[in-house]
């Protein structure tokens, strides 16, 4: 389904650095973003995660010239653009409702930018159908942007914010107005340009299992502050506090404080040992669903785990994987996930069991 | 039994609601075909005497004239000044919006009387009575609301990404306004204008003003031919202008109704799940 | 060199020169500044000369309030300002009362209806005042088709005398009017939800209870903007009432070209001429605390 490239391939543009310094941005006394820096190297896919409100799209549109910030600076390869309008900034940008010119046709609507840039007539022509046969549209040149589907637009909308051949691709939620499996289909081509194109991605959603499948590298956001920043793996397996380990993945918290020996309960004060280095100013405790095991004898459970007992609540089955529900005489809910068939028998609804996962799975958060 | 009583008076009440709305059509327009002089009703005999005299009186042929300059200055004007006032209504920052919103809307409210002796006072010091400069400053004033009104409601239906997509691409303001804007207002743009030219076209009141032997547009020359006494020739010219205003709202209606159309005919079946 | 961008505005589509070098509260920007040429026209061409013609008012023949004395002394003068009301009171009543039931009725029909009354309510808009003015002249008068039907009819034997006399002017008045009343009048009512007389029918209303008690007073802010926009129009009328009227009937606006034209008192009439104005911006401003104007103007729906 990929097209090959070898006849059509445009020029590998090596991608621009953007370096974010100290940037905020109020509206009246509503702060939006808060001496942001951010640092997002050249070529990389980077996406700005956040759910609504926390400023991923401000700063977006700040790094496309759109809104001004109150203060710090936007730097691209170095030099300060901050005050230089969107117009010349040279960024390929993509938007939600695709904002695909519906006066003109599709091939008129990719060929936009390079008119700008005053491109000959006849290589208008081929970047034009090359753009095109990119995204797998390379027949739908006449067509209006009305007679075409959502994904066939934001595919039209993709062409034109790339044939200029930008060193950066801004992209706001594009693909939050399509179906799941068009989004899917989508996701992977464009991780699929971002493969071939070599420039710098910067990707804005909400949807975290969107920024894990596409990135290099993920920025949490939450109101206007970047809550932490790093690889999808770094973030899944690492999170450094608990809005991030509650927002990207399922997780399992129990809250309490660290004593002497280690962690305390606040809910039965049950006592779980903690990895070496922990933070001991944290607050909470978590453990991600795949490492929490079930088990229905104690016998079952090695000495050096972690333990809690539990009542099933629910068991569900998702076709690759199994999540059950569990309650803790405490009354804290947690959640085990295990890919079929490792789950033991007698892991029933009903079903007191063992909860267990070992010191080193876990995280001492705030 | 109310119910259906009711209804039936309402609709031969709306019934001879309507005709009276229409009246002055359907009277001027047969009688403008009428032979005699007097106009009598019914017209006995038939003729086009009077639309012939249309053609053979030079004063008719130079105050249409004189209107059709007139109308055409103030509506170009017109549209100038308000699609750059709507734009910084839509999208600009201003002081004492609401004020001057109140100045540009204010010349529909106005009586047309104040308006005329204003600017009559105020233009016989300058020179500018009985000029078709004159006409075309005052007529502007008239027109232009019209214009401002129909240019908003068309931006605002714009939508603000389509511009900035634009500028993503390398359009600055002044070539994203006449690549993408402009085209997406121009209904909106050409209706406003309309209005503007037929404003003026049609206008008496100032006219009246402002006329004299020098300039005189066509209704002026118009109601010196009823007010003293019926001059049929009116009827005829009557009948010409409606002809050509209901023509060209007709055009602009039938126009917008054929692209519809022929987009619509184009159109394969749209899905999500393209590929 | 590190900038530091201090608007804290509420902007965007950034690409304008920086806004003029004026205090904050004064302050357009790039946008805001294209409704200067506009604003300057206006100002020069519509705003000046009306202050010209207050100024005439007090200076011309002599300075002082001398115009506005001779206009309240004077009982003729007197009398044409009381007809104008008396005028315009008729009309705006009578326009309420034929717009009301047309724009029910609109509500009523199927939309090809609706379309057609709507259609008939906009010709007039499209035809010159001038034009309907003169049909009128021609209908009314003694040897026109109003009375010529009527006599061939049997119903009477001698024309009814219309022209120059109070009917006659209201009949041409109304029919100007008609349409500006019915718009905003059918516009409240297109809103009203008809589920609530269905409620209160529901609830043990008649119909024609539910209909006064419910819908009339819902559709009451529709009914206030047209009975306003009629009455503050119906002023200022020239055209309609110098040819339908006599002299008995005579409106400001005639007197004021009267004034300027055949006794060349220019400012009398401008002192006429701003009453005028006054009063209409008065009625507007009165008007403005129940109704908002701007949106019925602008309908951007």
């Amino acid at each position: 389904m990929t097209a090959t490239l070898q006849t059509a391939s445009p020029r590998k543009s090596t991608g621009a650095s953007i370096s974010i310094d100290a940037v905020s941005k109020k509206y009246g006394d509503n702060t939006v973003l808060e001496a942001v820096d951010l640092d997002i190297r050249a070529g990389e896919f980077l996406t700005l995660l956040g759910a609504s409100g926390s400023g991923k799209s401000t700063l977006l549109n700040i790094i496309a010239g759109f809104i001004r910030p109150n203060s710090g600076t936007v730097k691209v390869d170095g030099r300060d653009i901050t005050s230089l309008p969107p117009h010349k900034r040279g960024f390929g940008m993509v938007f939600q409702h695709y904002a695909l010119f519906p006066h003109m046709s599709v091939a008129d609507n990719v060929a936009f930018p390079l008119k700008r840039q005053k491109v000959a007539k006849n290589e208008i022509r081929t970047r034009v159908a090359e753009a095109l046969e990119m995204v797998e549209l390379g027949h739908l040149g006449n067509r209006r942007p009305a007679e075409l589907s959502g994904g066939q637009q934001q595919r039209v909308a993709l062409a034109r914010a790339i044939v200029f051949r930008p060193r950066v691709l801004l992209m706001d939620e594009p693909l939050g107005a399509l179906d799941k499996l068009l989004r899917e289909q989508l996701q992977l081509e464009i991780r699929r340009l971002h493969q071939e194109m070599g420039i710098t991605f910067v990707f804005v959603t909400h949807d975290q299992d969107e920024a894990l499948m596409m990135s290099d590298r993920i920025a949490l956001l939450r109101n206007g502050r970047i809550v932490q920043l790093g690889t999808p793996e770094q973030l899944y397996a690492e999170p450094n506090c608990r809005y991030s380990a509650e927002f990207v993945g399922a997780s399992n918290i129990f809250t309490g404080t660290i004593q002497a020996n280690g962690f305390i309960d606040d809910a039965d004060g049950q006592h779980y040992r903690i990895p070496e280095g922990a933070d001991r100013d944290g607050r909470s405790l978590m453990i991600r669903p795949e490492r929490l095991h079930i088990a229905t004898e104690t016998a079952f459970v090695p000495e050096s785990m972690n333990r809690v007992e539990a009542i099933v609540e629910d068991c569900i089955y998702l076709g690759s994987s199994r999540t059950v529900q569990l309650r803790t005489p405490a009354g804290r809910r947690l959640l085990a996930r295990t890919d079929v068939p490792r789950v033991p028998d007698g892991v029933v609804p009903g079903a007191r069991v063992h909860a267990y996962w070992d010191v080193h799975d876990s995280r001492v958060l705030d | 039994m109310t119910k259906i009583l009711t209804r039936t008076g309402l609709a031969v009440l709306a019934a001879l609601i309507g005709v009276y709305l229409i009246l002055p059509i359907l009277i001027v327009v047969p009688m403008s075909f009428s032979d005699s002089s007097f106009l009598s009703f019914p017209p006995e005999k038939l003729s086009l005497r009077w639309f012939r005299n249309l053609v053979d009186d030079p004063v008719w042929l130079e105050s249409a004239w004189a209107s059709l300059k007139v109308a055409l200055a103030s509506s170009v004007c017109s549209v100038v000044l308000g699609v750059l006032a709507a734009l910084a209504l839509v999208r600009g920052r201003i002081p004492f919006r609401n004020t001057i919103i109140a100045v540009l809307l204010a010349p529909l409210i106005v009586p047309y009387v104040i308006i005329g002796l204003a600017a009559y006072i105020a233009f016989l010091q300058l020179g500018l009575t009985q000029t078709t400069l004159g006409f075309v400053l005052v007529h502007t004033c008239l027109a232009v609301p019209y214009v401002v009104i129909n240019v908003v409601a068309g931006l605002v239906a714009v939508d603000r990404r389509l511009e900035m997509a634009a500028m993503s691409l390398g359009a600055g303001p002044v070539t994203t306004f006449f690549q993408v804007t402009l085209p997406l207002i121009l209904p909106s743009v050409l209706a406003g204008g309309l209005f503007a030219f037929f404003t003026s076209w049609d206008e008496v009141v100032t006219a009246i003003f402002l006329s004299g032997p020098e300039v005189t547009t066509l209704p002026v020359q118009m109601w010196s031919g009823i007010r003293v006494q019926i001059d049929p020739t009116v009827a005829a010219i009557s009948t010409l202008v409606l002809l050509v205003v209901f023509g060209s709202f007709l055009i602009l209606g039938l126009t917008r109704l054929i692209r519809r159309l022929a987009r619509r005919r184009v159109t394969g079946p749209a899905t999500n799940t393209g590929a | 060199m590190t900038t530091v961008a201090t608007d804290s505005s509420m902007d965007t589509m950034q690409g304008r020169p920086r806004p003029l070098r004026l205090p904050q509260w004064l302050r357009f920007d790039g946008w805001g500044a294209l409704v200067l040429p506009l604003l300057l026209f206006l100002i020069l061409i519509f705003v000046a000369p009306l202050v010209v013609m207050l100024s005439r008012s007090l200076t011309d023949p002599s300075l002082g309030l001398q115009n506005y004395r001779d206009l309240f002394a004077n009982s003729v003068y007197l009398r044409v300002l009381g007809n104008t009301f008396l005028i315009a009171t008729i009309v705006t009543a009578v326009t309420l009362a034929l717009a009301y039931p047309y724009a029910y009725l609109m509500t009523l029909v199927g939309p090809t209806w609706r379309m057609i009354m709507l259609g008939l309510v906009l010709v007039p808009f499209w035809t010159s005042i001038l034009v309907r003015s003169f049909a009128l002249v021609l209908f009314l008068r003694d040897t026109g088709a109003f009375n010529a039907t009527l006599q061939s009819l049997g119903v009477i034997d001698e024309p009814i005398p219309l022209i120059r006399t109070l009917p006659g002017v209201v009949f041409g008045m109304v029919q100007v009017a008609l349409p500006f009343a019915v718009l905003p009048i059918f516009a409240t009512m297109q809103n009203i939800d008809r589920r609530l007389l269905l409620a209160a029918e529901s609830l043990g209303a008649r119909p024609s209870g539910a209909f006064w008690r419910i819908f009339v007073p819902l559709s009451a802010p529709g009914v206030a903007a047209g009975l306003l926009l009629t009455f503050i129009q119906a002023l200022g009328y020239y055209i309609t009432p110098a040819l339908l009227g006599g002299p008995k009937n005579m409106m400001i606006g005639e007197l004021i070209v009267q004034q300027v034209s055949s006794v060349l008192r220019f400012g009398f009439a401008a002192a006429l001429a701003t009453l005028l104005l006054v009063t209409t911006l008065l009625l507007l401003l009165v008007a403005s605390r129940f109704v908002d104007l701007q949106k019925h103007l602008m309908r951007q729906t």
